[in-house]
């Protein structure tokens, strides 16, 4: 594989807000070209992130390093890179115009190849012909697109874009979200894009970076993330997972046991844990299956307790001893046992994660991941 | 359905009439009426005794083109002007500040910019003419440590009466820059800073033209008042006279009504005017 040129890289970023820690040593390499999803649930500080990038907020510790110069102490105007706000940020003084046009009017352009660049830029998104409008005469949409146009006229060595389609509704979004995810890929410019809607993020990234209560828990690809979670936080987050929390046994140096208040796993090929230590074993919904005989190494036995129809498939409700509920997903042509029916549970170990729980072991896994 | 409107009609009058009526009466009493008795005297005959005599004529009007008063309406309107624009530089940066404090801070300095407002104009004033005068605390302090061997000659001057408006009106300046410029969305000046203006260039791009608002308001708010005050140069001025004193004076003791009411009827047009002006630039933007 070709060396890729690392655009944008944090070292150990720090931040502190007063005396809440809001960021905890984020290490990241962003590479040109790339489109590089922050996702992560509500308050775990992606935008602050996106703000030390910017320039809007400095870093308490670490350093965040642009095409290979340290930012430290550059004020935003004098960074190379640009911002699309969830509130768009349109001047509300101007028309759209004069609003794409600010960033090259401030660089002292000449005029005929500002107009040149902003008329470009319009066609970008689809909104030749709306030079004249005032922000307050446009949707949301609209906004949106001039606000893309005002940052990407600059040339900008890296976008970033904080949750910008979360204002919108969902087919616009979904509509913004293919747009957008074209313009990256026919300009090439770098973009680190903030969300916290998971499948937005699924779709339109190269990498995403699972970020959780101020640290990133999991960086890949969305492949990556689905089939091999690292943490029970990013197999919860991402998609739907089947969660069993149980004890190691270790019946060699090679293979383990995996004991329940209900049940246990045996046979399983995996070294890196130790006698008694408290593990879960993630499954999606999709991987699950169910025999009415008992299957070799799953001794998971449970009933049948209910079954959603969700068009295209069916969802099996499964119960184990301990009422903890078990998802799997059937197709509607199988003839499925009644409900009430004692069943065996069981799945490829290929598709079955298994995740430490303890957190110093998961934040060293978590360095090594990221700093690899 | 006829009688049915007729009946609803009936029906909402009253209450309608209930709440509006007081109001309605009270604009009558005190601005509409008083408004057209100024506008009635102004076209009638002067009268050396009663003030006015109600014979029909349009002397006052002619009278307003004499030099003196034309003179005096344009000094008026340039101190006005000048008060307004030393006023929108002082108050500027003061209320860009304010703007910028946490909420309780600023409702505590804000109280203080209406604390003298509590205490009557003329005593303020009085105050700073004790200040300022040939025998007040400056001349005497300075008198005193030799720096000066005569007294200053500060009060009773046409600057006396500039510091005396500015000093007067400030306020009026300094409380629609502030909020219209604590209206400004933060991430307006972020987005600038991205688009690479420093504080200086947004200001300029971004913070200026959006307090467009409080900044018309403001001038508004100091220009009309300062176009009539007339106690100010009264007491801090030379005998300079203003357009508010000439009024003053045609109705006290010129005992010329008619000219006195044409010449308020100007300064109401003036203030029409500009009135008329600020919302023209009002609805030309949706700033506010
Ligand atoms: N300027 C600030 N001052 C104090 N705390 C802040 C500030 N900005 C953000 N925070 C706090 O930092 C945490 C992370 O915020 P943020 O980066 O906005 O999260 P996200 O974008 O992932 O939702 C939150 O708990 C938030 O309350
Ligand atoms: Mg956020």
């Amino acid at each position: 594989m070709e060396e890729k040129k690392v655009m944008i890289q944090l070292k150990n970023v720090v931040k502190f807000f007063g005396r809440h820690k809001v960021v905890k040593s984020i290490n990241l390499d962003i590479y040109e070209g790339e489109f590089l999803t922050l996702l992560g649930p509500s308050g775990c500080g992606k935008t602050t992130t996106l703000r030390m990038i910017a320039g809007f907020e400095e870093a308490t510790e670490g350093e965040i390093y642009l095409d290979d110069v340290n930012m430290e102490g550059k004020p935003p105007y004098a960074r190379d890179v640009n911002t699309v706000f969830q509130n768009y940020a349109l001047f509300p003084h101007m028309n759209v115009y004069d609003n794409i046009a600010f960033g090259l009017v401030e660089k002292k352009l000449p005029r005929a190849e500002i107009r040149e660049k902003v008329l470009n830029a319009l066609e970008m998104v689809q909104l030749e012909g709306f030079e004249k409008r005032k922000p307050s005469q446009m949707s949301g949409g609209q906004k949106q697109r001039v606000a893309i146009a005002r940052a990407l006229v600059n040339n900008p060595k890296v976008l970033l874009l904080d949750e910008p389609l979360g204002a919108l509704d969902l087919k616009l979004r979904k509509q913004m979200q293919s747009e957008l995810k074209h313009l990256q890929q026919k300009l090439g410019i770098t973009f680190l894009y903030v969300t916290h809607d998971q499948e937005e993020a699924l779709t339109m990234s190269d990498r995403i970076a699972i970020m959780n209560q101020g640290r990133i828990e999991q960086l890949g690809t969305a492949q990556d993330i689905y089939e091999h979670p690292v943490s029970k936080f990013v197999a919860d987050f991402i998609g739907e997972s089947n969660i069993l929390e149980g004890y190691v046994t270790k019946t060699d140096d090679a293979t383990i046991s995996v004991r329940f208040e209900f049940g246990q796993l045996d046979g399983i090929a995996a070294s890196e844990f130790v006698d008694e230590e408290m593990i879960y074993v993630s499954v999606r919904p999709e991987h699950v299956k169910y025999s009415q005989k008992p299957v070799k190494d799953f001794h998971l036995q449970g009933i049948i307790k209910e079954y959603i129809y969700a068009g295209s498939s069916i969802r099996m409700i499964a119960e184990l001893p301990n009422s903890q509920e078990i998802i799997l997903l059937c197709h509607p042509q199988d003839t499925l046992p009644a409900t009430g029916t004692d069943i065996y549970l069981y799945w490829n170990p290929d598709k079955a994660v298994l995740l430490h729980t303890n957190e110093d072991k998961l934040y060293d896994l978590i360095e090594d991941a990221v700093l690899k | 359905m006829n009688t049915r409107r007729q009946k609803r009609y009936q029906k909402n009058t009253i209450p309608i009439l209930s709440m509006v009526g007081p109001t309605g009466l009270w604009l009558l009493l005190f601005l509409a009426f008083p408004m057209v008795y100024v506008l009635a005297i102004s076209v009638m005959t002067k009268s050396y005794y009663h003030g006015v005599e109600w014979v029909f004529s349009l002397e006052s009007y002619k009278s307003l083109f004499q030099s003196r008063y034309l003179k005096i309406t344009w000094d008026s309107l340039v101190l006005a002007l000048k008060t307004s624009i030393i006023c929108l530089v002082a108050a500027y940066p003061f209320a860009y500040i304010l703007s910028k404090m946490r909420p309780a801070v600023k409702g505590f300095c804000l109280l203080l910019v209406m604390l003298p407002f509590w205490i009557n104009g003329l005593i303020r004033l009085d105050g700073w003419a004790n200040i300022i005068r040939d025998s007040g605390i400056i001349n005497t302090f300075l008198l005193h440590i030799g720096i000066i061997s005569k007294p200053l000659r500060m009060f009773k001057t046409d600057g006396a009466v500039l510091f005396g408006m500015v000093y007067t009106f400030l306020p009026f300046m300094i409380l629609p820059l502030q909020t219209s410029i604590s209206k400004i969305d933060p991430s307006l000046i972020e987005a600038s800073r991205d688009l690479g203006c420093n504080k200086f260039r947004t200001f300029v791009r971004v913070i200026l033209p959006l307090s467009a608002p409080g900044i018309f308001s403001g001038i508004i708010q100091v220009f009309i008042p300062s176009l009539g005050a007339f106690y100010i140069s009264d007491i801090m001025g030379s005998n300079r006279l203003l357009l508010g004193n000439l009024i003053k004076n045609l109705f006290m003791s010129e005992k010329n009504w008619p000219a006195g009411a044409a010449l308020s009827v100007l300064l109401i047009a003036f203030t029409l005017a500009a009135l008329k002006l600020y919302s023209k630039i009002g609805s030309m933007d949706d700033l506010a």
